[in-house]
Formats: structure tokens, sequence, C-alpha cells
């Protein structure tokens, strides 16, 4: 059994490593810095940290004007607020400029879990690939966000990094983290499967199933959603039945959006969604609600099949 | 006294220049906002050609003073002191709007002077307190100043920033607040009432002084004041007049958001002489 770690703890452990090797790293919380972890770097470098309470759309902003005095910004709170509440500020304010804020935001998609629907966000993917500029990662695993943060830190521009609540499984074998460079996880011919956050740890359930049966899937973890790797995808285009793509995510305007619009316009091939549609979440624990919204190992299983056949 | 009274004329005369230089862009452009910018005008003139540390040549010295124009359709003020000061040529400001020039509808980096872009309502006070608090954090000691208008602070935004601002004790940052009393629906008082102001700032834990915005020694005396002041934020709450050194643009909302025709513009000329 694998490890399984908060992505959380390594993200706030990350910024204290940032924090002790550069002195222009500032972080930022509005009033959430427990639950998203940004108040251990508060804790080792307290004058390098702002709390703006619960006020998001100033967080923002003021993080702009940081920024267009050379710092590099990370702010925080959960994604629901980040892309939603904000979402002017950090379009006018911080991509408009494509200024070193980098977002990272915890708690997304369904997987919150008790809190419901108006803590889920299911639509911030969507909300930040329509903004020029804006870079967006979403790490599978707690490794990996360590990859996610440390790249952001590095590449100059704006950013947006989903992070979810609950522990997740390490992945093994995943090779070197390059921005804009998706992993192929599992070879295969038969079919893709294509997916970020948490369902790429689902793919690879559904991938071995799916060997049992005789069919070869190839699974591919897209952790950076923009800019995106066209090439793995036309790849997979040409060389399977078809790509089931994973997101927990709303179906419109993420992941799913981003392969349907490249393979429609240069390779088409048949596409299945595994991702929420057209729902409000609920409350619930994270497996239920994974079974509830159809986001599963066997979910993923069942598109891949139809396509496959 | 007879240097203070010297340097007063000479600011008077500037603003004169600078109003100008915004009719006659906008009379080019055939769209803009004249009515904030001449409101604002002598508010801005005084920061560039007396209080600022800045220096043209050098637009991304570390330690200058920052500008943040946080009503960003007055941006006709702002480009007209730029390039009165220097930051660039004063022929590129007859390519205001235009397809293909620097100078943008509202204001954004690519214009050599402009920091952060603005043109959403609200959020340059958010703006200015990140440049204030990245000072605090590097010691140094440039000071902070945005310009508001008086129906921008109708958006949240600007009262999480004010909260924020007085919370972390940024005396190094100076809003100008254009109180000219007009917004494009009607007056201010009539479409989303402000008042009481100075209550208003003060009860967020800001240094509050209001002034006649057109009096340039009470402009000056105003930012002396606010720079000497020292534990919270100062706001200066300034009178003014929309449309103010063009008779027949003084106090007509139509003027908030509609450009001066080319006769319009030999008449304003006229006045501004």
């Amino acid at each position: 059994m694998a490890e399984s770690l908060y992505q959380r703890d390594v993200y706030g452990q990350t910024l204290i490593e940032l924090g002790k090797k550069r002195s222009d790293i500032i972080v930022m919380d509005a009033d959430l810095s427990c639950s998203t972890r940004t108040g251990v770097f508060a804790k080792e470098f307290p004058e390098r940290f702002f709390n703006f309470g619960v006020a998001e759309q100033n967080m923002m902003a003021t993080a702009a004007g940081m920024a267009s005095c050379g710092k590099t910004v990370f702010v925080s709170t959960f994604a629901i607020f980040a892309s939603g509440r904000a979402w002017d500020q950090v379009r006018n304010s911080i991509a408009y400029s494509n200024f070193s804020v980098k977002i990272v935001a915890t708690h997304a998609g369904i997987t919150v879990g008790p809190d419901g629907a108006s803590h889920q966000a299911l639509e911030d993917i969507a909300l930040m690939r329509v903004l020029p500029n804006m870079k967006i990662i979403v790490p599978c695993d707690a490794p990996q966000t360590r990859d996610a943060i440390m790249t952001a830190a590095e590449t100059p521009g704006s950013f947006y990094i989903r992070l979810g609540r609950p522990k997740v499984e390490t992945l093994a074998n995943k090779g070197d983290f390059k921005l804009g460079k998706a992993q192929v996880l599992i070879e295969g011919n038969d079919v893709a499967i294509i997916a970020c956050g948490i369902m790429v740890a689902e793919s690879i359930v559904a991938a071995k199933s799916l060997a049992a049966k005789g069919i070869k899937a190839r699974v591919i973890n897209m952790h950076t959603i923009r800019p995106l790797d066209e090439e793995v995808v036309l790849d997979a285009a040409r060389s399977c039945r078809g790509i089931v793509v994973c997101e927990e995510h709303t179906v419109v305007g993420g992941l799913a959006s981003a392969i349907d619009e490249i393979v429609a316009e240069k390779y088409p091939v048949k596409v299945r969604r595994i991702a929420v549609k057209n729902r409000f979440g609920q409350s619930g624990e994270p497996a239920e609600l994974l079974k509830e919204y159809k986001l599963t190992a066997q979910d993923i299983e069942n598109a891949a099949l139809v396509l496959a056949a | 006294m007879a240097a203070e009274n010297k340097k007063i004329i000479e600011l008077e005369a500037k603003a004169k220049q600078i109003r100008r230089l915004i009719v006659s862009m906008l009379a080019e452009a055939c769209s803009g906002h004249p009515g904030g910018s001449l409101s604002a005008t002598d508010l801005v003139t005084a920061l560039y050609f007396s209080v600022m540390r800045h220096n043209p040549k050098e637009p991304l010295w570390q330690d200058r003073d920052r500008f943040h124009m946080s009503k960003g359709h007055c941006c006709p003020l702002w480009y007209a002191v730029l390039a009165e000061s220097g930051y660039f040529g004063q022929e590129k400001l007859m390519t205001l709007r235009k397809f293909g020039s620097t100078l943008q509808g509202h204001p954004d980096r690519r214009v050599c002077g402009v920091d952060v872009a603005s043109g959403s309502l609200g959020q340059g006070l958010s703006v200015g307190l990140g440049m204030s608090l990245a000072a605090k954090v590097d010691h140094k000691d440039y000071r902070v100043y945005v310009l508001l208008g008086d129906g921008e602070i109708q958006e949240g935004n600007i009262w999480e920033a004010a909260m924020a601002s007085s919370h972390y004790k940024c005396d190094n940052l100076c809003a100008m607040l254009d109180y000219n009393g007009f917004q494009i629906d009607g007056k201010v008082k009539d479409v989303m009432g402000i008042e009481p102001l100075a209550a208003k700032w003060q009860a967020f834990g800001w240094n509050t002084i209001e002034i006649d915005g057109h009096n340039m020694a009470q402009i000056l005396d105003a930012y002396e004041k606010a720079k000497n002041f020292k534990g919270k934020p100062t706001i200066i709450i300034a009178r003014t007049v929309k449309g103010k050194g063009v008779s027949f643009m003084e106090n007509v909302v139509d003027f908030h958001g509609r450009p001066p025709t080319k006769e319009e513009a030999v008449k304003a000329f006229k006045e501004l002489e």
C-alpha cells in the first residue's frame, strides 16, 4: 500500500523551503491559513505573510500590487472563493498583467465532502482556463504538488494550482515533472484515459481492470491544463479507438472541454467524459459523492469498454 | 513664502497645460471621459510636478513613489501628466484609444509609467495596499498614491481594502478621493449616496483631510500633512468640479463619458489659454 498524504501539507512545507531560499516569496491568505496550510509559512516568516480576513477580492488585487514591486506572491484560499468570488480581480489585476501571483486553491472538487455544494468548486478550472496568461496545474498527488509549487515559483507569470482536501495516495513511477508536458503512466493502444488530480489514481485502477479483460488502456496524467500538451492528446487520438477524459469538475469548460476542442479540430475521435454533469454538489463523504456523481474507476472502465468495443 | 507662491503659480500653469492636452486628446479620440479627468487634474498635477519622488528617465527605479489611478477611465489625465513629465513623447497622446496604440481606453502596463492596469473599478486601493506592504517588507521609504473616484467607492472591494490598509497601519499609503459628485447615471447622491464620507473613512481607521481639490495651496498642504501623519493611511477628500476648467463641461453629467466635438474643443482651448 502506497503512502497517502495531504497535498496541502506538502504545499505548506514547500512554501517554507522556498521562503528560506528566496526573500521575494510573499504568502497571503483569507482567514483559511490553517486549512490551506499557509499558516506554517506564517509561523516561520511572519513578516512575509499577510492575512486579509474574509475578503478574497482585496487579497487578489493586493497580490497584484505586491507583484508589481517584484515579489513572487502565493495566495491561498478555497478554490470556490479563489476562482469565483474574486474572478474579476484575478482577471483584471493579475492575469491581464501576467503578474507573478501564484494562486494555490485548496478544497477543490466534490471531495470537499460534508461542507456541501456551496464549498465544492466544480467550475474553477473552467473559470481559470478562459483567462489568457493563466497557467493551470492540477497535481495528482502530494509529491507532484511540490513539483507544481516549485515550478510556479521558478516560472514568471500567473498560475492557478488546484489542490484537494482529502489525503491522496502517492502514485509511483510518474517520471519527471515538466510544465505543459503530460505523463504517460501506462502504455496502451486500445483506448486512452486522460485524467487530472485525484482521477489519475482512479484511471490507473480502471486500466488494471481493463487489462485483465484484454484491453490495453493508455493512462495519461494531464497535470498541466494550460498550456495543454496537445501532442500527447493527438498521439492518443491517432493510436487509440477513443479517449476517456476524467476530472473532478463540471463537464463544461474544464479538461474534458480542452481535449474535445483539440480532437474536434485536429483529429476527431470518440470522447467520453467522466465529470460532473450539470449538477451542484451536496454533503456526504468523498467516497459516497464520487459514486453518486459517477467519478469512480468503475465509471471510467465502463466508458472505456464502450469505446474499445 | 515667495518661493511657495511661485511654485503654486507654476503648478497652476502646468495644470492648465494638462487640461489642454486632455481636451485635445479626447477630441482627437472621439471617445473617452473628460469630466473626471478634468476634475482630478489639479490633484494629479501636484503629485507629478511637485510631490512625488520619481524619474521619467528611470521608470522602474525601485525607490520611486508609486501612483495608481484606480478610476482608470480618467487615464487621459494620467497619460497627459506622464507625457508632460517626459515618460514618452507628447505626439503619442493623439493615438489615445486608437487601434495599435499603447494608450488604451483604460490604462495597462504597455504604457511607460503605468505599473498596474486598471479599469474595473474598486480594485486600485488594494493594488496600492500591495505596493505599500511591499515597501514595508523591503524597508523602503517610498510612498504610494491612489486616485479614487467618488462613484467608485460604491464598490465593496474599496472597503475591504480600506479595512486592511488601516489594519496594517499603512501610513505610506495616501488615497485621493476626487469628490466631483457625479457618476454616469447622475448625481452620486441620487444614484447611491456615499455620505457621511469623512466619518466612514475615519470609522475604517483612516486619517482624513478635506480640501478644495482645485486650490493648489490646499492640495500641497494636504500631501505634506499626509506624509507626516504616522500610524494610519490618509485619504484626502477633495471637493472638485466635474469638467473643471471648461465652463460648458462643468457639472454636466453628459461629459462624464462624452468627448468634446472639434468645435467644442476650440471653445475649450480659448477658456484654457
